[in-house]
């Protein structure tokens, strides 16, 4: 457990750091990937609802704090967006183990992505991105920032939905080893009893 | 029909074992976990957001939050330096592919600037005797502070960056940042060793200049959202703005009062003009010196009287 913790610690620092040093500054095709937003998603997938909103508020800590912005903004926005992913994979991944083995909803509740089919992150990425933009726009727009929706929901949303789903692929990829299924561990102790 | 007692009987009276039903822990209890954490978090956000906005500028949570940027510095610094290589690779391979014609107009400029230059050695020289002559105090003098970007703003619509260096290097709000190409915009926020630059580019940003070429003044603001143009606005008609003009700080707000920025720190080229009865002012285009989207070290410009020096 606590070095499952220490992992996602770590991931969602290196994130953290590299989306504001290195992917924020990326304008391409008028929008920028967010390697932060896509990171969490993979990890509330993979660990279900409350880390991935407690991975979310310490992401957005991180971001307000390096970008000297106002605290707790980016906390309150990607909190919400962990949940949600978590939540989204709890439910499918029972759903679908439903249908095939009829598994206890206590073990869907620890065990949130056995079962999530291929296009969840996918998925995923998709809704968020695009929730994540408007929760930010109406959040900055309430604080009476200048922000443009045009391009906030026009020119900026589409590019980097695209970029996002690019990076899901090998960013869930490489979240997924860091933080393996625990549905594995626990099946290999069956077949040892078994044997 | 008559009851038939024996028959219910063995069917209510059986010690049938009928299925338990869930208990509310094994339901309820993940779930209620669930919520509770992400009320506390939904609750501290909104605490943060609160207390931010309302404590001073020297309250505990910005002092934290300094303190915080200042311990991320050096693994920002640290990825910066790491990335480097690869963002001057990517920008020398960009560059190339427009080497040739920009090489062609470099050297027409070259010629015109070396004339440029000669002339403007006599005018400086005429106007520091006049100056004197009038009793003008000298331009306030700046010191050069180097930062390098540490971070850029989490979306797009925000149009800031953070810089390398506070107030502890002599760095205080409002001062002005550049490169060598032109003006980026000012400093809005200052811990002890890192600052928050509004660039030209945000909305929020305007900026007293004039045309080098015809000396028409207006405001230099953000253009259309996203694309990194800029706009000079509230310039007379009257004046003859062309293609191609250069754009700097006229170094004062409608003529009298000091302006934020010095004058004469270019700012971009007009790009475009245009003129329409039903307008009052001119619209023009401003194509910015400073490309914004690609910046890695700033100059900021620290006031030498402020600091003493």
């Amino acid at each position: 457990m606590a070095a499952d913790a220490a992992k996602v610690t770590l991931l969602v620092f290196a994130a953290a750091l590299a989306q504001v040093t290195v992917f924020a500054s990326m304008a391409l095709l008028g929008g920028s990937p967010d390697l932060l937003l896509v990171t969490l998603v993979a990890i509330a997938l993979l660990r279900g609802a409350i880390t991935g909103a407690a991975a979310g508020f310490a992401a957005g800590l991180l971001v307000d704090t390096a970008n000297l912005e106002t605290l707790g903004l980016t906390s309150l926005v990607l909190s919400v967006a962990g949940y949600w992913t978590g939540r989204y994979g709890e439910t499918s991944g029972r759903v679908a183990r439903r249908a095939n083995e009829r598994g206890s909803q206590a073990l869907a509740a620890v065990q949130p992505s056995r079962n999530l089919g291929a296009h969840a992150p996918l998925m995923a990425v998709l809704v968020v991105t695009a929730l994540y933009s408007v929760a930010a726009y109406a959040l900055h727009f309430v604080l009476g920032d200048h922000v443009s929706a045009r391009l906030v929901l026009l020119d900026a949303l589409l590019p980097a939905i695209l970029w996002n789903l690019l990076l899901t692929v090998p960013v869930y990829a490489v979240v997924r080893r860091v933080l393996p299924l625990p549905m594995a561990a626990d099946r290999a102790r069956e077949v040892n009893l078994v044997a | 029909v008559p009851r038939d007692r024996t028959v219910r009987l063995a069917v209510l009276g059986s010690s049938v074992q009928r299925p338990h039903p869930q208990k509310l822990s094994a339901r309820t209890g993940p779930a209620l976990r669930r919520r509770i954490v992400m009320g506390c978090l939904v609750l501290l956000s909104l605490v943060l957001i609160t207390a931010y906005f309302r404590e001073p500028a020297d309250g505990g949570l910005h002092a934290a939050q300094g303190a915080g940027a200042s311990a991320l510095r050096p693994f920002q610094v640290g990825i910066e330096r790491v990335v480097r290589p690869f963002r001057d690779a990517w920008g020398w391979f960009d560059g190339l592919l427009e080497a040739k014609a920009d090489n062609e107009r470099l050297v027409e400029e070259l010629t015109a600037l070396r004339q440029e230059l000669a002339q403007n050695k006599a005018a400086s020289q005429q106007n520091a005797h006049l100056r004197q002559q009038l009793g003008i105090d000298a331009p306030p003098r700046f010191d050069l502070v180097p930062a390098v970007i540490l971070s850029h703003a989490a979306k797009q619509f925000e149009q800031e960056v953070v810089v390398s260096v506070g107030s502890d290097d002599g760095v205080e709000v409002n001062d002005p940042v550049v490169t060598a190409k032109g003006l980026v915009g000012r400093v809005v926020h200052v811990t002890s060793g890192t600052a928050r630059v509004t660039l030209l580019t945000d909305e929020s940003t305007y900026v007293s200049a004039e045309d080098a070429d015809t000396g028409a003044k207006g405001l230099v603001g953000a253009g259309r959202a996203g694309s990194g143009s800029l706009v000079l606005d509230m310039v007379d008609k009257r004046f003859e703005v062309a293609d191609g003009d250069t754009v700097v700080t006229s170094g004062s707000r409608r003529g009298e009062e000091p302006s934020l920025y010095p004058r004469g720190i270019p700012i971009g080229e007009v790009s475009s003009v245009g003129r329409s009865d039903t307008e009052i002012y001119m619209q023009i285009q401003v194509r910015p010196f400073v490309d914004f989207g690609s910046l890695d070290a700033v100059t900021v410009l620290a006031s030498k009287e402020r600091n003493g020096g």
